[in-house]
């Protein structure tokens, strides 16, 4: 098992953070290989922004994403430039308000799950801060997904935030979980 | 003793930091430096645990003096480490080249990025291996290490100390931005069940009169720390066996740096470290270093389902280099492929091995992404239709 994730947004949504709990709990706390890796560029804020993680139930050799079999995407930017690279099949996350202009085309052809969600505007409501939207995303990631155990999560997100913001973020990622068992019901 | 961060379990954590606990924990406990992308995270993280270990961690002025700054450290009896990228390694020739001559143990971390100049900061490249192994002036030997893991980044990291102490020498790790900046697991020892290797010192008065002799018959002469009772010289300058400056008797020159090089040379089986996948019953070889022999691995399993029986050589030790398990290689292959993230470099020492018996080509890559496996499976299969 070989599963490629990539996630992209701008800087300041918690793309990078959310990649290290994701490669944290698939290592550390389900036993699983894991490499995550950032592009690295001198933006730290508003730039571009893109982390990968690929996890494996054997030591992983070639580090990188070649063909994502999941994403997630908080940026138009994001979506136009890697929504081609996806794998076949593979499972999409977006957020919905951030990615007004969608190709449908390219979604069709690829075979996408696509789960397009005001994920800010949720995690706002949710929690009363925004920038808890990357770990209510990686709730709703693991739902859907099953990559790693919502147990594993949990631990590797609060291994991860500051001190007192706890209760916060497991509130955004029990949040996630929500919707994502929601959007399962709604499949079946 | 109290670490400053988790033993005996195992994290998730970069190249770099690993780098750092490794290094604590092989008992460094003198960290000089300089900032640079993309070797940072180890200052950051000595800077950070030093002073939490009875440890030194100091910013220098520049990479000339950090090197300096671990010599002098080394002599006074500390384990000590640099860590730099290639404008600062290019900086630190000149006193690597005096660490050599003096026999210092010292580790030099080297993550590199491309060049030449400052380059592409935040990019890997593997273009530091020749002046890794030759780019301080002299003639001379050192021991070179490549990691392709974050574990590995740990490992090494360990073994460079027990390496630099065990043979008097300086020991460069020779790591790339991918390696430093990858997040992966890594299985942090308990620091009872670590191997530490510590420098011999003079047993006696007798002893400390020759430290740079060969009075063990083993190459390596012990080391004398300084305010340790005793009065050693210590100098760049070609020396006797008592450390006097000696410049103009050509034997003397000679048999000091017949010395050096040998006590690396003769040591080569000692020293030189390496792993074989699926190589046995190859008839294409791939020889790789670092980051890229993840791919390679990758692309051997890619050739051998498309039916070419191609085996990795993966190098966990660039110097000393095994020109005579090259040779065996070659007598067994009919082609040797050397994917580089660089124009060629390891690529001639593996040419040289060869030895005429195989032919050897180059896959190289620059401008800062690793070769992906299909980029090697498709330089091997290219070149594999044209013979």
């Amino acid at each position: 098992m070989r599963k490629e994730v990539l996630i992209s947004g701008f800087g300041g949504q918690g793309v990078i953070l959310a990649s290290v709990i994701l490669g944290r709990a698939a290592t550390v706390y389900e036993g699983l290989y894991a490499v995550q890796t950032q592009s690295y560029g001198p933006e730290s804020r508003g730039g571009a922004s893109r982390a990968e993680v690929v996890i494996s139930d054997e030591p992983i050799d070639y580090p990188k994403a070649l063909r994502p079999d999941y994403a997630i995407f908080f940026s138009q930017e994001a979506y136009q430039k890697y929504l081609s690279q996806l794998k076949e099949g593979a499972t999409l996350i977006l957020e919905k308000d951030l990615i007004p202009h969608r190709n449908e085309e390219v979604e069709k052809k690829l075979k996408l799950k696509v789960y397009a969600l005001p994920l800010t505007e949720i995690a706002e409501e949710t929690t009363g801060l925004s920038l808890t939207m990357n770990i209510l995303t990686l709730g709703l990631f693991v739902a859907l997904t099953k990559i790693v155990s919502r147990k594993a999560i949990e631990k590797a997100v609060l291994d991860a935030v500051p001190k007192g913001t706890e209760q916060i973020n497991l509130k955004a990622l029990y949040k996630g979980f929500e919707l994502g068992e929601k959007a399962l019901k709604e499949e079946l | 003793m109290r670490y400053p961060f988790p033993v005996g379990k195992s994290d998730f954590i970069q190249g770099d930091e690993a780098i750092a606990r490794a290094a604590i924990l092989a008992g460094c406990r003198f960290y000089a430096g300089y900032p640079i992308t993309p070797a940072s995270e180890i200052f950051e993280a000595m800077a950070l645990y030093m002073p939490l270990v009875d440890g030194v961690s100091i910013q220098m002025e520049d990479e000339l003096a950090s090197i300096a700054a671990i010599i002098g450290a080394s002599w006074v009896g500390a384990k000590a480490m640099t860590a730099t990228s290639g404008p600062g390694f290019s900086l630190m020739m000149e006193n690597l080249g005096y660490a050599i001559m003096t026999e210092t143990p010292i580790v030099v971390v080297d993550v590199q990025r491309s060049g030449p100049s400052t380059g592409q900061p935040t990019l890997a490249a593997q273009g530091d291996v020749m002046q890794a192994i030759w780019g301080t002036h002299g003639d001379h030997s050192l021991i070179v290490l490549t990691p392709a893991t974050v574990q590995e980044a740990f490992d090494m990291t360990i073994r460079a100390f027990n390496l630099a102490e065990k043979y008097r020498t300086p020991v460069i790790l020779l790591t790339d931005a991918e390696v430093g900046h990858m997040r992966e697991r890594v299985n942090i020892p308990n620091p009872e069940d670590i191997e530490l290797v510590y420098r011999k010192l003079p047993a006696n008065e007798e002893e400390a009169k020759y430290p740079f002799g060969d009075i063990h018959g083993d190459l390596i002469p012990p080391m004398p720390i300084f305010g340790k009772g005793y009065r050693t010289y210590v100098t760049g300058l070609t020396h006797d066996e008592k450390g006097r400056p000696k410049t103009v008797d050509a034997e003397i020159h000679h048999k000091l740096i017949e010395r050096i090089v040998n006590k690396i040379e003769k040591n080569k089986k000692d020293i030189i470290d390496y792993e074989t996948f699926e190589l046995d019953d190859a008839e294409v070889a791939i020889v790789s270093y670092g980051i890229v022999a993840r791919s390679a691995i990758r692309a051997v399993k890619m050739l051998r389902g498309e039916g070419i029986k191609a085996g990795l050589l993966k190098l966990n030790v660039v110097w000393p280099f095994d020109f005579e398990m090259i040779e065996k290689i070659a007598e067994q292959v009919h082609a040797i492929y050397v994917p580089e993230m660089n124009l060629g470099q390891l690529y001639h020492l593996v040419k040289e091995g060869a030895n005429g018996k195989a032919r050897v080509e180059l896959i190289p890559k620059i401008g800062g992404e690793v070769h992906t496996p299909q980029e090697i499976v498709k330089a091997v299969k290219r070149c594999e239709k044209c013979i």
